[in-house]
């Protein structure tokens, strides 16, 4: 394990790169998925369009969105912008249904009650479906950081460096260490951007009970 | 709504604070990699780019690091992939010079290329690059691709040069990286020149495709002359005495405007690179697995040129 | 562009001989299929077990850990070690499916544990009182009614496999992998393109069978069909591992959105 106590700070800019990588198309996702989702939820007639194409979205494997992105992006063949859009579909296509799913586990006598409050259309999606709609918003939210976290990792095999550099020069050098670390600092990353989002759901849902020893 | 708006802000911020602590310029916008810092102005910062092996990776911290000497400030892109990538990357300006071969680059641009003289090559190639290329001063080093067996096949089934392997290479299968299966002086030149085909095709790159070799999970590798693993393992090269390979002399690709900026630093790299000298280096970051950029930055110092 | 993806689908020399897209095909299926098998025997019993005894819980949260290593580094950290320890062409088979074995069990084991885990106590005790014990009430309450989010698990490790299976041609194995590879490799984007929608399309065939499979075997009474009582109380298509927004953490019972390929690790 000599080679990690002597690569810190090579590992430490590939993480910097896999954070902004995994952690940008993150945000993206979540700020297209949400009127995307909102609107599966209000026309039930785009429900079933929305969730089959963004199954389909998901089932293109990573390399091959990689590579195709420049060509339709108009980008630079090493531009990160290509990973980060990339990533984005993905975000998009794990949360859109989150979002429609979640919008529609608030109670139908909680919404009743909003809009006799005099709560009505954008103000009641703010105020309070979306509120009540974050713990399940949350949960794919984490599922998407953990799959962004994995999957970026690829972007080594089309020139884009991040952690997946470890892995692809250890295995062309034979250094096991190397490819080890490399998948080490990748869970790691998982678990802090896991740690994030349930702290912002914590954050975001006061009333909720702190959840501690649940089965 | 305020909360929700602030919690976002808080996120966001965590994920750009984590991802900016160490300092540096934003990763999004400049190939990230050895940069030092420093800034220089004037001249603009430029990036050597590299293959995917560690040859091209060694070279191009050489490259950089004769570069930065010159006080031009210089970065390495590394790994871009194959050539087919790299050289797209040079084209769009996303890198500035790669480490190349000469004969390499001849049966890219040209699939009937037959120079096979080392000078004739070269002038060959100049006349086929696209505009925006240019070669610097080529090196005498070469790193040729080379067909390689262990020594037990070689003596079972005595094969000195590729040619033996005519009447036992339909029991044989053969390891290669991918593009291999179609370049012209991969498995159809193989084919042409020499009437050899092989059993079957293993497409490995690396290590990997050295470890199967030894193991016999592959009967023959495509295997770079330079590779230390070839000495390391005993292996046997088969002599391409119909000169299918052609000459491969390590030469800088570099943009055309930035050529004559870059001669000054790089010619003289070219000189001091031999062959032997290349195979040396090169054993020190696959057998001895050091950094590539600790390797050139020796090697330059002991050459005065770092 | 898109003209000449089409054409190479089409065209016969596409198809022909043994490196054909043909032969890609029902390698990538070969391989995606034994992942899965393998993964199934070690998941599914265990998965019951957890589920019926309500011991070692934490075993399925360790499993959804697993979802965070990138396939690609493990696949050659694994290749890397077994590589030299594995005689002939088993040498290259055997990292591949390890990683993808790897892969699929977490969300086989959490489709299964959640299933027999949700299955309503009133059931189980039903079951006793008419003098049904251990085992009988595993076969006969528990993996029947389980079987909704068992299958919809799956389905998932079906569109994960697939997806991911495209791994095992960094390591010189086949399937549909080659084309991504030798398409970077040589400049080939047609070809790449052309393999990245075979990709595609298998999953979603395999995922449509297995949604056809599920409708068949699923009793009736579960899914209302048959105007039963309890109306899809999980609800039934394509629902698949257990919604649990309120998990602990990454690593407590992991809330993946099913049918929709839940989190898939690297390289997919």
């Amino acid at each position: 394990m000599t080679w990690v106590s002597d690569h810190w700070n090579e590992i430490f800019t590939l993480a910097r790169s896999h954070v902004w990588l995994s952690g940008l198309p993150l945000i993206l996702g979540l700020v297209i998925a949400l009127p995307l989702g909102w609107a599966a939820r209000r026309w039930s007639r785009i429900y079933p369009v929305l969730i089959s194409t963004s199954g389909l979205l998901y089932t293109i494997p990573s390399l091959a969105l990689f590579i195709i992105m420049p060509i339709i992006l108009g980008t630079q063949v090493l531009d990160p912008v290509n990973v980060v859009v990339a990533m984005t579909i993905y975000t998009v296509a794990l949360l859109v249904r989150t979002v429609a799913d979640g919008l529609g586990s608030v109670p139908d006598h909680v919404l009743q009650a909003a809009r006799a409050m005099g709560y009505g259309g954008l103000r009641r999606f703010v105020g309070v479906e979306l509120p009540l709609a974050v713990p399940v918003i949350a949960a794919g939210l984490r599922v998407a950081a953990v799959s962004n976290v994995s999957i970026v990792s690829v972007a080594s095999l089309v020139g884009i460096s991040q952690l997946g550099n470890l892995m692809t020069d250890g295995y062309a050098r034979l250094i096991y260490s190397e490819i080890i670390a490399g998948l080490v600092a990748c869970v790691v990353l998982a678990l802090v951007f896991d740690g994030l989002i349930l702290l912002a759901q914590r954050l975001l849902t006061p009333w909720l009970p702190a959840q501690g020893g649940r089965a | 709504m305020k909360r929700m708006t602030s919690v976002l802000a808080l996120t966001t911020a965590a994920i750009l604070g984590l991802s900016a602590c160490g300092g540096g310029s934003d990763p999004l916008a400049s190939p990230s990699s050895s940069s030092t810092g420093g800034a220089s102005a004037g001249g603009g910062d430029v990036v050597i780019g590299s293959a995917d092996f560690p040859e091209s990776e060694l070279l191009a911290e050489i490259y950089a690091g004769a570069l930065k000497a010159k006080g031009i400030n210089a970065t390495t892109k590394p790994r871009i992939g194959a050539r087919e990538l790299y050289l797209k990357a040079l084209e769009d300006g996303s890198i500035q010079a790669v480490p190349e071969y000469t004969g390499a680059l001849g049966f890219f641009y040209d699939k009937n290329f037959k120079e096979t003289d080392p000078e004739k090559v070269y002038t060959a190639v100049e006349g086929l690059l696209p505009d925006k290329f240019a070669m610097l001063d080529k090196s005498s080093a070469e790193d040729n691709d080379s067909i390689v067996v262990t020594k037990e096949t070689a003596d079972s089934k005595k094969l000195t040069s590729i040619g033996d392997l005519k009447s036992v290479a339909g029991d044989m299968t053969l390891g290669a990286p991918p593009e291999f299966q179609k370049r012209p002086q991969g498995i159809p030149g193989l084919k042409a020149t020499y009437g050899v085909t092989f059993k079957s095709f293993r497409p490995l790159t690396g290590q990997a495709l050295v470890q199967a070799l030894k193991n016999g999970q592959v009967d023959a590798a495509n295997i770079f002359t330079t590779d230390p693993s070839i000495a390391e393992n005993g292996f046997v090269s088969l002599e391409d005495t119909e000169k299918l390979f052609g000459s491969q002399n390590i030469v800088p690709l570099v943009v055309k405007d930035k050529a004559d900026q870059f001669a000054a630093a790089l010619n003289p790299v070219s000189k001091a690179l031999t062959t032997e000298v290349i195979s040396g280096l090169l054993k020190q970051t696959v057998i001895d697995k050091k950094d590539a950029k600790d390797v050139a930055a020796e090697f330059l110092k002991s050459q005065n040129l770092g | 562009m898109i003209a000449s993806v089409l054409d190479w689908l089409t065209s016969s020399a596409t198809w022909a001989g043994d490196t054909g897209l043909g032969a890609r095909i029902v390698q990538h299926l070969w391989y995606s299929l034994l992942a899965v098998a393998i993964a199934a025997v070690i998941a599914v019993p265990l998965g019951l077990w957890i589920g019926h005894t309500g011991r070692a819980k934490s075993l399925v949260s360790v499993a959804n850990s697993l979802r965070a290593v990138p396939t690609l580094g493990l696949l050659f950290a694994v290749a890397l070690y077994l590589g030299p320890k594995i005689e002939g062409n088993l040498a290259f088979l055997v990292p591949s499916i390890v990683v993808l074995v790897i892969l699929v069990i977490p969300p086989i084991l959490s489709g299964v544990y959640a299933g027999v885990e949700a299955v309503d106590p009133a059931s189980r005790d039903a079951a006793r009182g008419m003098g049904m014990r251990g085992m009988e009430i595993v076969r006969q309450v528990e993996i029947p009614n389980a079987l909704p989010l068992m299958l919809s698990g799956l389905r998932s490790a079906f569109l994960q496999v697939i997806a991911t299976a495209t791994v095992a041609a960094y390591v010189g194995l086949g399937g549909l992998g080659r084309y991504l590879q030798d398409g970077i490799a040589t400049n080939d984007y047609v070809s790449a393109a052309g393999g990245a929608i075979v990709v595609s399309v298998l999953a979603l065939i395999v995922d449509g069978v297995l949604a056809v499979v599920q409708r068949l075997v699923v009793s009736p009474g579960l899914t209302g069909r048959s105007g039963g009582t309890r109306s899809s109380r999980r609800g039934m298509s394509g629902t698949g591992e257990a919604v649990a927004p309120e998990s602990e953490s990454l690593l407590a019972g992991q809330p993946d959105r099913p049918s929709q390929p839940a989190a898939r690790s690297a390289a997919h």
